[in-house]
């Protein structure tokens, strides 16, 4: 029987959780197509990460180079792309993540497999494989059928799957030799940045009150921090007003700024991109002002109110 | 430095309550209000940027009907040389289609760096840019947050996740995808505008290119579109602001935020 691949991410020593994440999911698929689980392990010195992943999977493909230190789209494309040649795994799954965004195209081209991105869930329905992924902002949701192949890639949204073992499994080393050289990078790694440290920490508050693009113009923020103030909350925002550089980056919320779990989340003029809701699933209640009913952020909030936050604003300062 | 940027119209859908369309294998565009995609408007303006520092050309490619030709013009207007629409007639592609249309018609044309954005606002697939990148050979990188541009290379800011970035040198030539907020994207004037509806947009047709049926056949197929099932949702909070500002104040005493 073909195996699920499970492509491990790992950065900077630690193993990160959206690999867990799809080592649920590969769980489930497993049980309904009696395939092998099989993880693949691309790095240099990644030994210490064996025993984490021991017990997850039935096989634990090691790749182990000194030039796959730091992830290369280009060279751990050649190393997978040898590794699906040899093991002709029916499902391939990586994250939706900086990795999986470089990887996952360049490897559907590479090996002709139909790629779904950003999958929220993965179905099988007999010999045919689907995906549920969203549209248009997170307002609607598509189900796409992946044309029949001898192998499929998925990418998985950080935060779609429980990362639960669903039993035990055996865990067999292979230390795998590569069948051909790797190619000459075309890339050079030369540092990380820590983009989002700053003069607070977002992350430590309790109370956040949270601006996005309702608020407009840059002179409104203004209106934001004042509220901030007087309430004794601490200031965050959503992407865009980052973009902007109307704040720093380290009062971004979100999975490429902060991931935050506060008391309480006040949202004012957030629509809720699901990076931003991924940022805010720690946060003990959310209450969100946005004057679109359907706006995606009221499906995760607690409490909701459907109105101008130029409206709600004035009101607040008064009462306070 | 030549550049050539890959450029998409999108509708516009925030703030707009979506409709199902009747065959429930999209959304009800007719509608809805058009524009470039947000994350495009951003590779565009990088690529004026590295113009304005190095010189050179920058070429905006979209694939579309007449109507997108829009988006071409709003690129012309802010210092685009020039504008290529392929017209895919009614060939209905994926996104790896896409991807081979593209780099057919890109394969003929002189770049040093190819520009798109990280992804596409309506159908969120993030995929069409790099694989562009491995049918054409070159080099690539995704989510680019910054490029600074020397001799054959490129240093490079790529964002991650958690606040985290990573610098890198690139080789060119090589294909990006530019993340929002690398720039501040210029305002387009209506004389711009104006201007830039006298340059001449070159159409490709797709019938012209030399592609098989194998390369256009989708490997993915939507099935239906629908709306979000429905969750518990929020409770929602009704009435006058005040009144609204008092049961907000009341919650954060309750949940132990404010005294």
């Amino acid at each position: 029987m073909n195996p699920i691949f499970v492509l491990v991410e790992h950065r900077r020593g630690k193993i990160r959780d959206i690999t867990f994440e799809m080592l649920g999911k590969a769980g489930d698929l497993s049980h309904w197509q009696g395939c092998p689980l099989t993880v693949v392990l691309i790095g240099w010195e990644v030994t210490p990460f064996l025993q984490e992943l021991s017990g997850w999977a039935d096989t634990i493909l090691v790749v182990e180079k000194e030039e796959l230190k730091n992830f290369d789209a280009g060279l751990y494309q050649e190393v997978l792309h040898q590794l699906i040649q040899e093991y002709r795994p029916c499902i391939t799954l990586m994250g939706q993540t900086s990795w999986g965004l470089d990887l996952a195209p360049a490897l559907a081209v590479k090996t002709g497999f139909p790629l779904a991105t950003d999958c929220l869930d993965i179905l099988t329905d007999g010999d045919q494989v689907k995906a549920i992924r969203q549209a248009y902002g997170g307002k609607v949701f598509t189900r796409v059928a992946l044309k029949k192949s001898a192998g499929y890639l998925m990418t998985v949204r950080a935060g779609a799957f429980s990362p639960e073992k669903t039993e035990e499994r055996k865990g067999e080393i292979i230390k795998q030799e590569l069948k051909a050289d790797l190619p000459e990078p075309r890339r050079r790694f030369v540092e990380f940045v820590e983009n989002g440290a700053g003069e607070i920490d977002i992350a430590q508050a309790e109370f956040l009150i949270s601006v996005g693009r309702g608020i407009g113009e840059e002179e409104n923020l203004t209106l934001v921090k004042d509220l901030a103030q007087s309430l004794g909350g601490v200031l965050s925002c959503s992407r865009p007003i980052v973009d902007k550089k109307w704040l720093p980056k380290f009062h971004q919320v979100g999975t490429s700024g902060k991931s935050v779990k506060p008391k309480v989340y006040l949202a004012l003029g957030i629509s809720g991109a699901f990076q931003h809701l991924a940022g805010i699933s720690g946060a003990g209640t959310v209450i969100a002002v946005n004057k679109d009913p359907k706006a995606p952020i009221f499906r995760v909030a607690d409490y909701g109110v459907v109105e101008d936050l130029f409206k709600i604003l004035p009101a607040l300062m008064e009462k306070v | 430095m030549d550049i050539i940027v890959c450029v998409k119209r999108v509708p516009f859908t925030q703030e707009v309550d979506l409709e199902i369309g009747q065959d429930k294998k999209d959304i009800d565009r007719s509608p809805l209000v058009y524009a470039l995609n947000d994350w495009d408007g951003y590779a565009i303006e990088e690529a004026v940027l590295i113009k304005e520092q190095f010189g050179g050309t920058i070429t905006a490619i979209t694939l579309g009907s007449e109507d997108d030709e829009e988006v071409l013009r709003r690129c012309l207007a802010v210092g685009t040389d020039k504008a290529m629409r392929i017209d895919p007639g009614s060939r209905e592609l994926d996104g790896y289609g896409i991807s081979r249309v593209l780099s057919e018609v890109i394969r003929g044309l002189s770049f040093d760096l190819i520009l798109t954005g990280v992804q596409a606002e309506d159908d969120n697939q993030a995929m069409i840019g790099i694989m562009t990148a491995e049918q054409l050979g070159l080099a690539h990188a995704a989510v680019v947050t910054g490029i600074e541009v020397k001799d054959q290379s490129a240093l490079i800011r790529c964002e991650l996740e958690d606040g985290l970035e990573e610098r890198s040198i690139l080789s060119l030539p090589a294909l990006l995808t530019i993340q929002s907020g690398i720039n501040e994207p210029r305002y387009v004037s209506l004389m711009g505008i104006k201007k830039a509806a006298k340059k001449g947009i070159e159409t490709v047709l797709l019938t012209d290119l030399n592609l098989t049926e194998e390369d256009l056949a989708p490997r993915t197929h939507i099935e239906e579109v629908y709306l979000p099932p429905d969750t518990e949702g929020a409770d929602m909070i009704i009435g006058e602001p005040s009144r609204i500002a008092e049961e907000i104040l009341r919650l954060l005493k309750e949940k132990g935020v404010r005294t």
